[in-house]
């Protein structure tokens, strides 16, 4: 597979992903297209890497993989992000008994 | 021989007493305050005696060249500090030690009893210190920050009382118009900062003050490194602080008021230290003065008019330093006008014997003011039958200023009278007739104040004292710590039989003693230091003084034919000024004497106009005060600052603070507390910029 093509679909996901933080009300669908942005960026990331790698490879083979290790710490910080993400959103459902984001503007004042 | 440290004590005694005094004596012995006083005396009686060495060593050329410290490094400038002894530093080290020490022994009696007496005797100690250490500079940087020194120790004296409002004004006034012409010297100061590459090329240094001598000198290749424009203008600068320091005439005006002070302080400032170190620094550096006729035009016409205005002022005052400031100022005026016309050594002999009576005179009004309890010599008079040796020091003392043989001032006044009328090489010939003029016609005026202010205080009936004239004024008399009488805060001191008024009698021994030293200076000094006629008199060569000072100012020069001869004693002109005197002195008797008990009026009061022009001091003091600083400074430069300040500054800070507080208000409305509006907003935001860096690229 060309790298084009993995970056076209990388863009689409982002855009999806960024439609769904900004469009959706709920706040864990919300959470959902954070995480899609996250997994696009990784596919970025996997795709340049291995996209790279022959130039790099001559020079220093500790740096064949930053691309691929790049993305794995990108999925270990979401896993905790959407830990932290998801305790919010149940102490808001549990101050408020919504999940709606329209409505957290409490702190507005 | 003298010793680099033993030179150095000299400066560093009074700095010691000065910091012993602040530092331990004010804060935690302040109940024996007598200690700060015989402390300075003590330090400075031992400065005299190093002094007196320096000058022997100096008198048989035992002076080693000192040693220059480092001290900043700029670019290619090294200011350095040291020591500079020569025959002038050596004269005046021991005249302002000596006159410094007998004001101090005076002032234990004339200050016994003020509550401030040991922030006295510590402001005493800075001001010999500061005078000292101009005396001793060897860099004219190292002068600069002494002579500013000197400026601040008068200042805090001047002002000592400083909670009469009158001695504030004359501190702050003394204060800024010395500073007008240190302006000038500074500026001289920067012009040779600025010079220093030049001075390190021809292998000088533009700060050491021998360096700066040879810099005006012309140079084997061309011509000096400081010459023509630049050298008038830089010596005019340094001629500006100078005039500032000794009053000259259009700075003149800080000198009278500065009487304000306490009497003890008059007269160290009128004799050895304040407005002897103008003429100091003109003396200083002579050799460039020498290399400019058109400063040395400037000099001596200043010197001159300065004399004959101070003089006529001195008329009519009814003040009894009042009339001994002008005095000054007008003797100040002779030295500058002799430096004018190349009497180097003659200005600085009356600088040296002017030294001793101008003292004595200080001393002897505030011995007078001691028993009446004011200055004003109208309500003096009869004075002679109760304070006898007070009269008959004022007497030696004015006759001296006079100029009546054989005491000093006649020597030196005549060295000066010769000097000025014999060298006219320097500067044109018109200049040195008018200078002669104006200061033959001073010694008129001059023998007549002094005998007016002899018979005014001394003779006659008693017209009544500080008590008749705070009566006369409106007072009620008991306040002895009124603002009205100068230093009424005595009678509160003195015994309670003398309704807290005056007590007609003789000052106290420790007030009379120096008095007696200084009078006997004044009768030997001028013959002693400079015996004429004799080949040696006691092992001092005839002429010594005058032939020492022009022997440093050879050295100086280092070679370089200067034109310049020690000028001889002339029987003519002594005989010319002593006719002119006595005219003087007939003239004030025939006014004075034997004028009714009662009458205060001044037969002078009959001039009119005039009277009332010179009374008024020629206006001069009202042009400074309500003219310059009240019209022109206050109004004028200070009213264009205000508005500019109230509109065009506050308007600019209040439209800053009116653009911001209303631009909140609709940015306010942005915040609505919706995440996701914020959201799409960072989006487009991030959209934006990254459209313009593809764009823009």
């Amino acid at each position: 597979m060309s790298l084009q093509a993995m970056l076209i679909v990388a863009a689409a996901l982002f855009a999806i992903g960024l439609y769904g933080a900004l469009a959706r009300r709920n706040a864990i669908v919300v959470l959902m297209g954070i995480e899609l942005m996250f997994n696009a960026v990784n596919l970025t990331l996997v795709a340049m890497g291995r996209y790279v790698a022959p130039q790099t490879l001559q020079q220093d083979i500790s740096t064949v993989l930053t691309g691929q290790v790049f993305a794995l710490f990108i999925i270990a910080v979401a896993a905790a992000e959407v830990t932290l993400g998801l305790g919010i959103v149940f102490a808001m459902y549990r101050h408020t008994e919504s999940v709606d984001l329209t409505d957290a503007v409490q702190m507005r004042h | 021989m003298v010793s680099e440290p033993l030179v150095w004590a000299i400066l560093l005694l009074p700095v010691l007493s000065f910091l012993i005094i602040s530092l331990v004596i004010r804060p935690f012995l302040n109940r024996i305050p007598a200690l700060s006083g015989w402390l300075l005396i003590g330090c400075l009686l031992a400065a005299l005696a190093l002094s007196l060495m320096t000058l022997w060593a100096a008198a048989g050329h035992h002076v080693p060249e000192f040693r220059q410290h480092a001290w900043l490094s700029v670019g290619s400038a090294t200011i350095a500090f040291g020591l500079l002894v020569d025959p002038l530093t050596a004269v005046m080290l021991v005249v302002v030690t000596a006159v410094s020490l007998l004001v101090q022994v005076y002032s234990q009696g004339y200050m016994k009893g003020d509550p401030s007496y040991s922030r006295y005797y510590a402001y005493m100690s800075l001001f010999t210190a500061a005078m000292l250490g101009l005396l001793l500079a060897s860099n004219i940087v190292q002068l600069y920050m002494f002579w500013e020194l000197v400026g601040l120790a008068s200042y805090l004296l001047i002002g000592f009382w400083h909670h009469r409002p009158a001695a504030a004004a004359a501190a702050k006034k003394a204060f800024i118009m010395t500073r007008i012409g240190d302006v000038g010297f500074l500026i001289a100061i920067l012009y040779l900062f600025f010079q220093s590459d030049k001075f390190a090329a021809a292998g000088l240094n533009a700060f050491h003050i021998p360096d700066i001598w040879q810099a005006a000198q012309p140079l084997a290749a061309g011509g000096a490194i400081l010459g023509g424009a630049a050298l008038t203008w830089v010596v005019l600068g340094i001629f500006a602080g100078a005039a500032g320091k000794s009053a000259q005439f259009p700075l003149h005006a800080w000198l009278p008021d500065a009487m304000e002070g306490p009497t003890p302080v008059s007269a160290l400032i009128h004799a050895a230290t304040m407005v002897a170190a103008g003429v100091f620094l003109v003396a200083r550096f002579y050799p460039l003065f020498l290399a400019s006729s058109a400063a040395l035009t400037v000099v001596a016409l200043i010197g001159a008019f300065t004399a004959f205005l101070a003089a006529t002022m001195g008329l009519v005052m009814n003040d009894i330093k009042r009339v001994l400031a002008y005095s000054t100022v007008s003797q100040l005026g002779y030295m500058m006008a002799a430096l004018g016309m190349g009497a180097y050594s003659a200005a600085l002999f009356h600088l040296f014997t002017h030294a001793f009576f101008k003292a004595l005179l200080f001393l002897a009004a505030g011995s007078v003011n001691h028993a009446v309890d004011t200055f004003n010599m109208t309500y003096m008079g009869g004075l002679r039958r109760h304070m006898p040796w007070t009269y008959v020091l004022t007497i030696i003392g004015g006759l001296s200023l006079v100029g009546i043989i054989p005491l000093a001032g006649f020597w030196s006044k005549d060295e000066i009278l010769s000097g000025v009328w014999g060298s006219s090489e320097l500067v044109a010939p018109w200049v040195g007739r008018l200078t002669f003029l104006l200061l033959a016609v001073s010694v008129l005026l001059t023998a007549f104040y002094t005998l007016r202010l002899v018979i005014l205080t001394f003779h006659g009936q008693f017209r009544g004292g500080g008590e008749k004239e705070r009566e006369e004024a409106g007072v009620v008399a008991p306040a002895p710590v009124s603002a009205h009488a100068a230093d009424s805060h005595h009678s509160a001191a003195q015994p309670a039989g003398h309704g807290g008024g005056h007590h007609l009698a003789e000052s106290p021994m420790v007030m009379l003693l120096p008095m007696l030293v200084l009078g006997v200076g004044t009768v030997a000094a001028g013959y002693v230091a400079n015996p004429q006629w004799v080949h040696s008199l006691l092992g001092i060569p005839g002429h010594w003084i005058t032939e020492f000072f022009h022997l440093g100012l050879e050295e100086a020069l280092s070679g370089r034919e200067a034109h310049l001869a020690v000028p001889e004693f002339s029987l003519g002109m002594a005989a010319a000024s002593t006719l002119i005197a006595l005219a003087g002195l007939a003239l004030a008797a025939a006014l004075y004497r034997g004028r009714g008990a009662e009458t205060r009026k001044d037969p002078l009061e009959r001039g009119g106009p005039v009277y009332v022009l010179l009374n008024r001091r020629y206006l001069v003091d009202v042009l400074y005060e309500n003219v310059l600083t009240g019209r022109v400074f206050y109004r004028a430069v200070a009213g264009a600052l205000d508005w500019l300040d109230r509109n065009l500054v506050d308007g600019l800070v209040n439209l800053t603070g009116l653009v911001f507080r209303n631009a909140g208000r609709p940015l306010g409305l942005l915040q609505t507390g919706q995440v996701q509006f914020y959201a799409v907003a960072l989006t487009l935001g991030s959209l934006l910029v990254l459209l313009g860096y593809l764009v823009l690229r």
